[in-house]
């Protein structure tokens, strides 16, 4: 089984988020990055988990400049096997899966993960698109997937209920939390990261479809409004009188 | 020129999400002077479908096919794309739910036509198509230009309300000519959680956090929730310790919610916590610590024993809602 990881440098989750430039880039000043929780914890580990369990090659790809290679290699770190780095910056989710793409045909994955969604630019765009680029079924937002033979078996929690759908290989799918458990790189790991293959690509030509015209923080809220806890009525009346929520 | 909207049911009923769709593809619809067209699929009643119209539809284009009661997405991916050849559809709307988030990006690579996932505003037409959507996770928004011809939306549940009129949808017959290889996915077992109202869509959302020692003592957050008929949720580390299935974990790594009204119990209200839940309309925070930073998020707090508070406000709400 071949098995393709597409992996997202995004700022650690406590990063204080403010822009430069006319608010028109995020500003990395003094910012840590990290991988995309999603496709690290859900996506890599189910993969990692399906190569210890059945064998596996678990190849990883990033679309990013050369600051996105610390994060490529942690994941190398977890158990890839080897990774590509496409040489763009480009944020236009189009863009780059049709870079994934690009790659994937010339590999020929059995099946290629993306996370939900990254938490930067919340896209949950990726996936479904290098889906349709490689003409394979899409099934988003799985929380758990079983592959037995050709056919894989994925979870799905959608809205008011929960399914479960087959799928023969090959396929993409975006993971979601209860996929796998995070783990966390050990020293032996971290040492063969360094000597795995990371081979860099420039883009192939595609289109962009959207750009990013400016930034906006949400604007402050006015304040709490504390309500002593032996007046919890008031709370109650405060709410539907007020704010009128219930 | 067209504006297509993707209506997607659960069980014969158009969802709440989908109507906040529709409702916003019309209002699109408005600005362009263009009619609105719905796309539905799947076995669903014609008085459901014409009700559309309340929201703004002008026609609904049914593909009557039981194969599509569960959406598969390459089949519908299918159908929008000829709706769109068919009504020349300028703009897409999706609700940004599970549906919308498998379909939209691979109609998008089909059409070459940009996406906006889990837009928060209309699209500003002044110069260009700029939709505004959220990104860090709430944290902030972008303003996104769609550099298209075609113009892929989907927008984010429980972010506009919907405020239903008098108008009626027609209702028609639509053929897509799908075969057995358009249906890759096989719907093997849906469990429907019935009576329950899905997180993502609930106006009111009580969510408990590690404050509350443990699964057993979860009743008071159920009673409250049941006296609001609001959802529950959680924390990521209630999530995973097991009190709490996954699917209601909220935050950064978790679902984001946008309720009208979100109370947190026993939440210290971490910044990957707000990050999911900030886009609420109102907060509320029960929490014995004063210093907990979720009150600087809050806008109506208490600070106390949440096993005392609760159900004191379980009782108190109950007046208002009649029950
Ligand atoms: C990469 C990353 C991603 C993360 N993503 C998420 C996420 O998506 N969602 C999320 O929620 N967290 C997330 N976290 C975890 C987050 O940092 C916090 O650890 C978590 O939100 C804390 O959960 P809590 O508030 O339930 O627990 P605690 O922080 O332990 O807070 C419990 C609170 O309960 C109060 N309390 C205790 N007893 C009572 C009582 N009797 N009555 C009233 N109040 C009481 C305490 O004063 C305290 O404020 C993430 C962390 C990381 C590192």
């Amino acid at each position: 089984m071949k098995i393709l990881v597409c992996i997202s440098k995004t700022p650690d989750t406590t990063a204080k988020i403010a822009f430069t430039d006319n608010n028109t880039k995020f500003s990395e000043a003094g910012v840590q990055f990290i991988i995309n929780p999603y496709d690290e914890w859900y996506a890599l580990v189910r993969a990692l988990e399906l190569k210890e369990a059945q064998g596996a090659t678990v190849h990883l790809i990033t679309v990013g400049g050369a600051d996105t290679e610390a994060v490529i290699r942690k994941a190398l770190a977890l158990g890839g096997d080897e990774a590509f780095r496409v040489n763009s910056d480009s944020q236009d989710s189009f863009f780059i899966a049709s870079q994934i793409a690009e790659i994937a045909k010339q590999e020929q994955y059995d099946i290629i993960f993306t996370g939900k969604e990254t938490i930067d630019y919340n896209g949950s765009s990726v996936g479904g698109m290098v889906a349709e680029l490689l003409g394979l079924p899409f099934v988003s937002i799985a929380s758990k997937l079983d592959v037995n033979g050709g056919t894989a078996t994925l979870k799905r929690e959608i809205e008011g209920g929960e399914e479960v759908v087959e799928v023969s290989l090959p396929l993409v799918l975006s993971a979601q939390k209860g996929m796998a458990e995070a783990r966390i790189p050990n020293m032996r790991g971290i040492m063969a990261a360094r000597t795995k293959p990371l081979k860099v690509v420039e883009p192939a030509a595609a289109e962009t479809l959207t750009s990013i015209v400016s930034f906006e923080l949400p604007p402050a809220k006015a304040g709490v409004k504390m309500i002593p806890a032996d007046q919890v009525e008031e709370l109650a009346r405060l709410l539907h009188e007020e704010a009128k929520v219930i | 020129m067209s504006v297509i909207i993707f209506a997607d049911q659960f069980q014969g009923k158009v969802k709440k999400s989908a109507l906040e769709a529709v409702q916003y593809g019309a209002q699109i619809a408005q600005q362009l002077g263009v009619p609105a067209v719905a796309v539905a699929v799947g076995e669903i009643d014609g008085a459901e479908l014409s009700a559309l119209g309340q929201y703004g539809a002008t026609k609904v284009l049914h593909v009557a096919d039981a194969r599509l009661n569960e959406p598969e997405a390459g089949a519908v991916t299918k159908i929008v794309a000829e709706a769109v050849a068919k009504e020349n559809g300028a703009v897409i709307v999706f609700a940004h739910n599970f549906a919308g988030r498998s379909i939209a990006p691979q109609l998008s690579a089909r059409l070459k036509a940009g996406f906006v996932a889990g837009a928060i505003g209309l699209p500003d037409t002044s110069a260009g198509f700029v939709v505004k959507k959220n990104v860090f996770s709430g944290k902030a928004f972008a303003n996104v230009s769609i550099t298209t011809g075609k113009k892929i939306v989907s927008v984010m549940p429980n972010t506009f309300s919907l405020n239903p009129g008098g108008g009626s949808a027609s209702v028609e017959a639509f053929a897509a000519g799908l075969g057995d290889a358009d249906f890759k996915i096989k719907t093997v077992k849906v469990e429907t959680v019935s009576g329950e109202v899905p997180l993502t869509e609930a106006e009111i959302v009580v969510s408990g956090g590690r404050g509350l020692k443990g699964p057993e003592h979860w009743g008071i957050v159920e009673d409250l929730a049941h006296a609001l008929g609001a959802a529950t949720a959680c924390s990521r580390p209630v999530a995973d310790s097991g009190w709490r299935p996954h699917h209601e974990h909220v935050g950064q790594t978790g679902f984001t919610v946008r309720p009208n009204l979100y109370i947190a119990i026993g939440i210290s209200g971490a910044i990957q916590h707000l990050a999911g839940v900030n886009g609420s309309k109102t907060i509320v925070v029960i929490n014995k610590d004063a210093e907990a930073p979720f009150f600087k998020a809050a806008d109506y707090g208490i600070v106390g024993d949440a096993f005392e508070v609760v159900p004191k406000l379980t009782e108190a709400v109950k007046k208002y809602k009649g029950n």
